[in-house]
């Protein structure tokens, strides 16, 4: 029997930051452990702060970095930007600005953790387990890998956080979904969270806070579980959560902003209670038998349309599925594995840690990219490019005919320049392959590092395992 | 914000499920540094073509969709990037309302706090909608209703303070900065430092 007081990882995080309970006329006052901050979403909110006469309440539970207008060449300060756009320019400069006027820490140019928003939290240990993690960017869901309340946000949303570290929210519902299985050679968490969206569809999990749970999640390092988090929002969640375990515990120990010595202590007592009850009950449950899986593609033009690399692309007689396929160039019937590929993207907030860049480098290594591919591999933080330098990945990727560029957002959507031209075919290890996502006409296969490096490689949609 | 009681207007139509932030607005455009000005650029790979000119076939560049400030669209709308952008840039255009069968949590979220109303309806109401163009509807705030002309009065699913605050155009991060003492009491009593 269930017993009254069972409750999930979801639940007791949610319960911890309730400053007000909600009521049927007022949703609950849910208190912010951590607000991440980036140039795009911020700068009405820094308005608004301005033009109300607030300050921002705790700039120490706020963190910075300019990820997503920034060029991916190399930039010593802000007078150097080529510019890219003359807008993009402007809000590096205004978000220097109001990080200086608001008293806020921020990794511009000058410091070594500048990076991918979702990418620097982890990195500098200011993702834990049991915060509330807001940032006005949905793949904010990637540091729920931690065992945290992670979700992303609009920019009306960043001004309440700022001027009161609290959001008002109503409590979504849950969804647990069990994956068991081992993971066969050449398919890894990209492929998984690819699979997960086809089964339950890109809003299967809308209005729901999901929980990662089963063998094949537990035996994933921290790398690996941010990429399946990251994707929550491809199928519709809110949030994604993985409770956190010792492989969590490790990753963060020594971190900059991880508790230190007593405090560290204290916190993996309080960490160790998070994870979900095992008689709690969830809205919803979806199983996946992730020990049949292989590497995932997509073919059309959201997450969730996405085969095996060596199956038929499917055939659907609705126009939405008709529109996709015509917008892709890609015929029904056959395997992508024919489709002629023009550029290749490692990188984003979904694939650009060490580990992924060691996989793409693995299949690449003592081989050459295919002629007339162009190939970028951007990592995720200043950090991760220095620790892949160290271990001579960069030589990999140049000797292989590859771009090694700067960290940043760069081509996951195209906004500092790096992007993809009309009517080319780019196999990108990023998070959507929307209609001119990666630029205007660009076609988008998603990929895990692996098959991303194989298609650069062969030049066409090209299945990793052969290069193993 | 100002308060909104009724909105009545024709329909413009887009029959198309999952339609993602990033083509109600692409990213190109989102190095604006204010909410101003975004309407321009609403749908603009759907709205023009290479050239610039107007997309004669997109459902806004219609003769008949002109001043239209309901949009029907098929489920699932609004969904991908958190930005903000998407519904200042719908209502920038005049569109005050879009009506689905589903909507994405942030965009939902995002379009309430701007006075964008998001009327969720059941699929048979949504697809005679769809199939249905131009014709005038009418919504009621303070009964949570979607009047359609054929007289059907059809209840729609909000948030009671959402539709507060809808009626009074009011501002929620006021409400917020009222309860300042809870606040402060929080961060007090938690027994642990973030």
């Amino acid at each position: 029997m269930r017993s009254s007081n069972a409750r999930t990882l979801f639940e007791k995080v949610w319960a911890d930051h309730i400053v007000r309970p909600e009521t049927t006329d007022t949703p609950a006052i849910l208190y912010i452990d951590l607000h991440l901050i980036h140039e795009v979403t911020t700068p009405q909110a820094f308005t608004l702060l301005r033009s109300q006469g607030l300050k921002l309440r705790r700039p120490d539970l706020t963190l910075g970095t300019m990820d997503h207008s920034t060029p991916t060449t190399p930039v010593g300060s802000l007078q150097d930007i080529a510019v890219v756009a003359e807008g993009a320019a402007q809000q590096v400069a205004q978000m220097e600005a109001n990080c200086r006027e608001f008293g806020l820490e921020l990794h511009g140019f000058d410091s070594l953790h500048r990076g991918i928003v979702h990418v620097i939290g982890p990195e500098l240990g200011a993702t834990q387990p049991g915060k509330t993690i807001v940032c006005g960017d949905s793949h904010t869901s990637t540091h729920g890998a931690f065992g945290a309340l992670a979700f992303g946000i609009g920019t009306t949303e960043v001004g309440h956080v700022m001027a009161t570290q609290c959001l008002l929210q109503r409590k979504p519902k849950t969804l647990q979904i069990e994956v068991r299985g081992n993971l066969a050679r050449g398919v890894t968490a990209k492929d998984v969270i690819l699979a997960i969206i086809g089964q339950i569809g890109v809003d299967g999990g809308t209005g729901h806070v999901i929980e990662y749970r089963g063998n094949t999640i537990s035996a994933m390092d921290m790398d690996q579980r941010m990429t399946v988090c990251n994707m929550s929002i491809e199928a519709g969640a809110r949030a994604g959560m993985i409770a956190p375990d010792d492989t969590t515990f490790e990753f963060l120990h020594g971190r900059p902003r991880a508790p230190q010595g007593a405090d560290w202590e204290r916190a993996l007592e309080r960490w160790r209670c998070l994870p979900s009850d095992s008689d709690a009950q969830f809205d919803k449950t979806v199983t996946v038998d992730a020990s049949a899986l292989q590497p995932m593609v997509t073919f059309g033009t959201n997450p969730g349309m996405v085969v095996g690399v060596n199956e038929p692309v499917p055939n659907r007689s609705d126009a939405g599925f008709r529109k996709a396929l015509e917008y892709m160039q890609i015929p029904a019937g056959k395997p992508l594995t024919e489709s002629a590929v023009d550029v290749v993207f490692v990188g984003s907030c979904t694939n650009s840690r060490l580990s992924d860049l060691q996989q793409a480098a693995d299949v690449l290594r003592g081989r050459h990219v295919a002629k007339g591919v162009r190939m970028l591999v951007v990592p995720g933080s200043q950090q991760i490019k220095a620790d892949a330098e160290a271990i001579g990945l960069d030589e990999v990727f140049r000797a292989a005919g590859a771009e090694w560029r700067e960290s940043g957002c760069s081509m996951c959507l195209g906004m500092n320049g790096d992007t993809v031209a009309p009517g080319h075919l780019s196999v990108s290890t990023s998070n959507r392959n929307f209609e001119g996502r990666q630029g205007k006409g660009a076609r988008t296969v998603l990929a895990s590092p692996m098959t991303a490096a194989a298609s650069a490689i062969v030049g066409r949609v090209a299945d990793p395992r052969p290069f193993l | 914000m100002d308060p909104i009681r009724q909105i009545t207007s024709r329909t413009v139509v887009l029959p198309v499920a999952d339609v993602d932030t990033d083509q109600i607005i692409p990213a190109r455009f989102l190095t604006t540094t204010s909410k101003d000005g975004l309407g321009k650029h609403l749908f603009a790979d759907w709205r023009y073509q290479a050239s610039g000119e107007p997309n004669p076939g997109f459902a806004l560049n219609q003769p008949q969709a002109q001043g239209c400030r309901v949009l029907v669209a098929d489920r699932n709308f609004g969904c991908g990037s958190s930005r903000e952008h998407a519904p200042w840039a719908l209502l920038d255009y005049g569109i005050a309302v879009v009506i689905s069968s589903e909507f994405a949590d942030i965009f939902r979220s995002n379009s309430l706090k701007n006075g964008l109303l998001p009327v969720l309806v059941e699929q048979d109401v949504l697809d005679w909608l769809l199939n249905n163009p131009g014709v005038e509807v009418s919504i009621d705030i303070a009964s949570s209703t979607l009047l359609l002309p054929d007289g059907r009065s059809v209840e729609y699913p909000i948030d009671d303070f959402a539709r507060y605050c809808l009626l009074e155009g009011v501002d929620q991060l006021g409400f917020l900065l009222k309860h300042a003492a809870d606040i402060n009491q929080f961060e007090e009593n938690r027994s642990w430092t973030p």
